[in-house]
């Protein structure tokens, strides 16, 4: 729950202004990123997304890195995935 | 994957880590705390005390949130779960926490309608799918997770969604490092500072710290190498009779921290006089709770709940270790008693927690550790 998973933005949903769609590790679901301050989210921007919301952004240098840290944590990360899979945020 | 290496290179841990031992004074003792539990994965997964002089000692803080939830309150949460007309909903990490009479596993097993989710936004769905049920959403966390609560109530709001409601149970982390600062049991020459908290509320709110108290903290990243260097960095202050507020996560954490977050937080919730820690006891404006303006949306006003204080198990030792007093395998139930599959207490239940990050990495390099004395 405190993780913060790297996902890269893959389109703005145009008619929810503060919802994108979001590529997690190959899964794709809808999050929130009216929480992000600097310039405006774009599809190829990466995002760290607590709990379904993106608190900031991040190069991809950092998501890559912030990715192998989250595979060697395990069952902790599978979890997390796992409740992203199920997640149907709208 | 080339930054990744960056962060992980041997040579270069190998560099950090003498310059850690020049940096060190061999006559004196140093005291570090991580207060982050994703700190503590990392220290443990990669054995990171071994890369350290034995004068350096890193203790573990109360950094966890699902480790800090007093057992009164999920009785509340279950009290409240266990009425026919709602849908308690939470994340994973709660379910196994036990309460004085048990966890949402087993109140759900008992027929309870508690449903794990992801995000509070898919608490609120479920609010629009059941308009004849009470959808609750067991709130935790701290300041990483409560812009998030907010949000959805701001949401729930702007719907005029009137089933959904949060048990509020945010607390915030610079009451918990300022009651640690205050204890008399521990003295700390230093802080790691957390890395995804500071992304919200940024750097500033830790200069008291290096003000008041005189310690350093360096606010660090999630790597083996940015860990090594927070240290070094803490060591060097030192060194130089310094203590300031030090950003090793700038690539990620903002000095301002996220202003748009902390206003949402500041919208829709309040401190609270005082709010109880397990093991750590009662903490004042440690938390946070609904504002009026929103009183709508807030379980505690719409369920009457017991509200009690449940003490501890005697056997557990979890206040001690969230201290940074005790290290896990120091508990009398580590690893017997108290195992991730049977936690009696809190820090066993969430990977974040230092003995359940102890239990699964620790025999690991424990049993490394034999065998590579053995030949
Ligand atoms: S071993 Fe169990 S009871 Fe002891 S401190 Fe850790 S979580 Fe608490």
């Amino acid at each position: 729950m405190c993780l913060g998973i790297p996902g890269e933005i893959v389109e703005i949903l145009p008619d929810q202004p503060d919802l994108a769609k979001v590529d997690v590790s190959g899964v794709r679901r809808a999050i929130n990123i009216g929480l992000i301050t600097d310039d405006e989210p774009r599809p190829g921007d990466w995002i760290l997304i607590h709990v379904g919301f993106a608190l900031s952004k991040i190069d991809e240098a950092e998501a890559k890195a912030t990715l192998d840290f989250l595979e060697g944590v395990g069952q902790a990360y599978a979890d997390e995935m796992e409740a992203l899979r199920e997640s149907g945020i709208e | 994957m080339r930054f990744v290496d960056e962060y992980r290179d041997a040579d270069r841990a190998r560099a950090l880590a003498a310059a850690i031992a020049r940096l060190c004074d061999p006559g004196r003792e140093y005291k570090f705390m991580e207060v982050c539990g994703g700190h503590t994965h990392t220290i443990y997964k990669h054995g990171l005390a071994d890369h350290l002089p034995e004068n350096v000692t890193l203790v573990h803080g109360p950094g966890c949130p699902v480790c800090v939830i007093p057992m009164g309150r999920v009785d509340d949460a279950i009290h409240i779960a266990e009425r026919d007309d709602v849908i308690m909903t939470s994340f994973g990490d709660m379910m196994r926490v036990p309460g004085g009479r048990g966890s949402f596993f087993d109140s759900k097993a008992h027929g309870a309608d508690i449903r794990m989710v992801y995000s509070p936004l898919d608490a609120l769905k479920i609010a629009r799918q059941n308009p004849d049920k009470k959808v609750v959403f067991l709130a935790i966390g701290f300041e990483t997770t409560a812009p998030s609560t907010a949000m959805t109530m701001l949401r729930a709001k702007a719907e005029g969604l009137g089933n959904f409601s949060v048990f509020c149970n945010h607390v915030t982390i610079i009451p918990a490092i300022k009651a640690i600062l205050d204890s008399p049991d521990l003295r700390l020459d230093g802080f790691i500072g957390p890395g995804h908290v500071s992304t919200v509320i940024g750097c500033r709110p830790y200069e008291f710290i290096a003000r008041e108290y005189g310690k350093p903290l360096v606010v660090a990243g999630f790597e083996p190498l940015d860990i090594l260097r927070s240290i070094h960095l803490l060591l060097t202050q030192l060194a130089e009779g310094r203590s300031e507020v030090e950003n090793q996560y700038g690539r990620v954490v903002p000095w301002e921290g996220n202003p748009r977050a902390l206003r949402v937080i500041a919208e829709t919730m309040e401190p609270r006089p005082y709010f109880e820690w397990r093991g750590l006891g009662f903490i004042s404006h440690s938390a946070l709770r609904v504002r009026d303006a929103y009183a709508g949306f807030d379980a505690e006003r719409i369920f009457d709940i017991p509200g009690g204080r449940v003490a501890d198990p005697k056997a557990c030792q979890c206040g001690e270790v969230l201290k940074g007093v005790l290290k896990p395998w120091e508990c009398k139930v580590f690893g017997t008693a108290c195992t991730p599959e049977t936690p009696i207490g809190t820090c066993m239940v969430s990977s974040e927690g230092a003995c359940a990050a102890y239990y699964n990495f620790g025999r690991f390099t424990r049993d490394r550790v034999r065998e590579a004395t053995r030949d």
